[in-house]
């Protein structure tokens, strides 16, 4: 871990790494300045430089204003941008962010995002877990998929689609019997299934032979299928092929890992 | 934007090095120190607990009770060590709550994460606690001197007080940090008070002992809080004290060695 071993250096790593979890890891009664500030001083900074810290995380959190009010009267996305912050403290190498937007109104993910491509642009290796695959694809350099407690894959975000499928098709079928015909047909081959917009995706490389295959093998008698388009596929895309089953169910998790540096975890 | 990143500069800046563990540790102390003061000014009701309740104790044992109670002596000089160590233990209940909020709140598994010597967040805890309780025996010292307290104490005398209240209050805030870490519950914890706070009744500290049922003198003769009441007042008044010091020291020793082993072991199982 950044360089050094975790049992034997286990206090050059603590002070390499920042961290921060599902649930703010602050002190309520405490201003927001005096919790960066106390991090700062058990980071290892003398008393001005983390003073001089705390302004600067605060003004860059966009917190500035709130920073003399006790946390206890913040929103929650402002909490979670101070336990961010308070996590790059002692300017760590190594960042881990546990669903850092899970549960953010939209201007607070937003600062989560640009905070993490800054760090990754400045040579930070962040390691951050997520739900969100459109967040992952987004914003890491490499992702690896968990399912069930395994790495599933692990790549760049290109490359994963690539791996399954670049393109996805979508048919939009002629109406709920054809629906289930062509569902049938393609078995274990759907890749996302709408059945009120009667629309089944199916993986495939966007070749127009590929394509025509398999129009004429779902549908040889031509009338179940209306319309179809192709996309670009998504990481849910490649969950779906990668797991067998939706992104939505609960029991899986997503990490992505990224940064200049690859990080020795 | 290159605020949060510029890691690089870490080696200019000169706080790279890991300090010398002995130097970082006292400065992680008092920085949890300072942090466990600021809880406690933020916290109003433990303000109150541990100002005011001190003060409405010590009026209410000498006006209510007072007059009722002989002791050979007026009862304002006789009772004033029983409602310091009664003070003592309120402000103890106080440390196992918040070390107790502590361990269950968030703010943990940051310092976890950070060099941060898990002793230093203890020990923090218990200098807040030796604080706070120092206030309040100042207060309540200066209340009993405005209602008639008038102790025959020369300087070392005072100083001798001084130094067994603070061993005391050190003891017992060790205690609670234990307790504190025992506990799953803020409320869990909070029922510790109830335990200390009635350990000062069956001693010396209200009535004389002799005045107590027989079967109870063997108790209240032995426990923690006896000898260190009698050594109070012979200091303080100048009353003969025998043996009292010597067992008072060596209960405050005692509970502050196992105290602290016993914290030590928790805190490592706690976050382990």
């Amino acid at each position: 871990m950044a360089g050094f071993d975790v049992v034997a250096d286990r206090r050059q790593v603590r002070r390499h790494i920042g961290l921060t979890g599902q649930f703010a890891a602050v002190d309520d009664l405490q201003t927001g300045e005096e919790n960066l500030r106390m991090m700062g001083r058990l980071a290892g900074l003398p008393g001005r430089e983390a003073r001089r810290r705390a302004t600067e995380l605060l003004e860059r959190f966009d917190l500035a204003e709130a920073g003399r009010r006790t946390v206890a009267t913040w929103s929650g996305g402002m909490r979670r941008r101070l336990d961010l912050a308070a996590g790059l403290v002692g300017r760590p190498s190594v960042v881990f962010l546990d669903e850092p937007s899970t549960g953010l109104d939209p201007r607070s993910r937003q600062a989560v995002w640009e905070v993490v491509t800054e760090l990754t642009g400045s040579g930070v290796t962040v390691f951050l877990t997520t739900q969100y695959l459109e967040e992952a694809d987004r914003l890491a350099d490499r992702v690896a998929v968990l399912d069930g407690g395994r790495v599933v894959a692990d790549g760049t975000p290109a490359r994963l689609k690539e791996q399954v499928a670049g393109q996805r098709l979508d048919l939009v079928l002629a109406d709920a019997a054809a629906f289930e015909e062509v569902a049938r047909l393609l078995g274990g081959r759907v890749a996302r299934r709408d059945r009120g917009r009667l629309t089944i995706g199916v993986a495939t490389d966007g070749s127009a032979a590929q394509v025509r295959a398999l129009l004429d093998e779902v549908d040889p008698a031509r009338w179940a299928v209306d319309r179809f388009a192709v996309h670009r596929a998504t990481l849910d895309d490649v969950f779906l092929a990668l797991t067998g089953h939706p992104a939505e169910q609960p029991d899986h998790d997503h990490e992505n890992e990224q940064g200049k540096e690859p990080a020795n975890v | 934007m290159s605020s949060i990143g510029r890691h690089l500069d870490r080696s200019s800046a000169g706080w790279g090095t890991v300090p010398p563990a002995g130097w970082a540790v006292v400065a992680d102390w008092s920085t949890m120190a300072g942090r466990c003061l600021r809880l406690t000014r933020r916290n109003l009701d433990a303000i109150l607990t541990s100002l005011a309740l001190p003060v409405m104790l010590l009026l209410l044992f000498v006006y209510l009770f007072g007059g009722a109670i002989q002791t050979g002596t007026r009862y304002v000089t006789y009772v004033v060590p029983g409602v310091l160590l009664l003070c003592a233990g309120f402000g103890a209940s106080m440390t196992a709550v918040s070390v107790t909020n502590d361990m269950t709140g968030g703010v943990i598994d940051r310092f976890r994460s950070m060099d941060v010597a898990g002793a230093s967040v203890l020990a923090g805890h218990v200098a807040a606690s030796v604080v706070r309780n120092l206030a309040s025996t100042v207060l309540v010292f200066g209340v009993a001197f405005l209602i008639g307290f008038r102790p025959s104490a020369g300087p070392l005398d005072w100083a001798a007080a001084a130094g067994l209240l603070l061993l005391f209050i050190l003891a017992i805030s060790w205690l609670a940090a234990a307790v504190g870490l025992l506990a799953r519950s803020p409320e869990a914890a909070g029922g510790f008070s109830f335990l200390i706070m009635f350990l000062p009744y069956p001693s010396s500290a209200f009535v004389p002992i002799d005045t107590m049922p027989a079967w109870l003198h063997g108790f209240a003769d032995n426990q923690p809080v006896t000898p260190v009441i009698e050594t109070l007042r012979g200091l303080l008044l100048g009353t003969p004290v025998g043996a009292s010091p010597w067992r008072a020291v060596a209960w405050c020793l005692g509970i502050l060695v196992a105290s602290v082993a016993v914290s030590g072991v928790l805190f490592r199982r706690r976050t382990a």
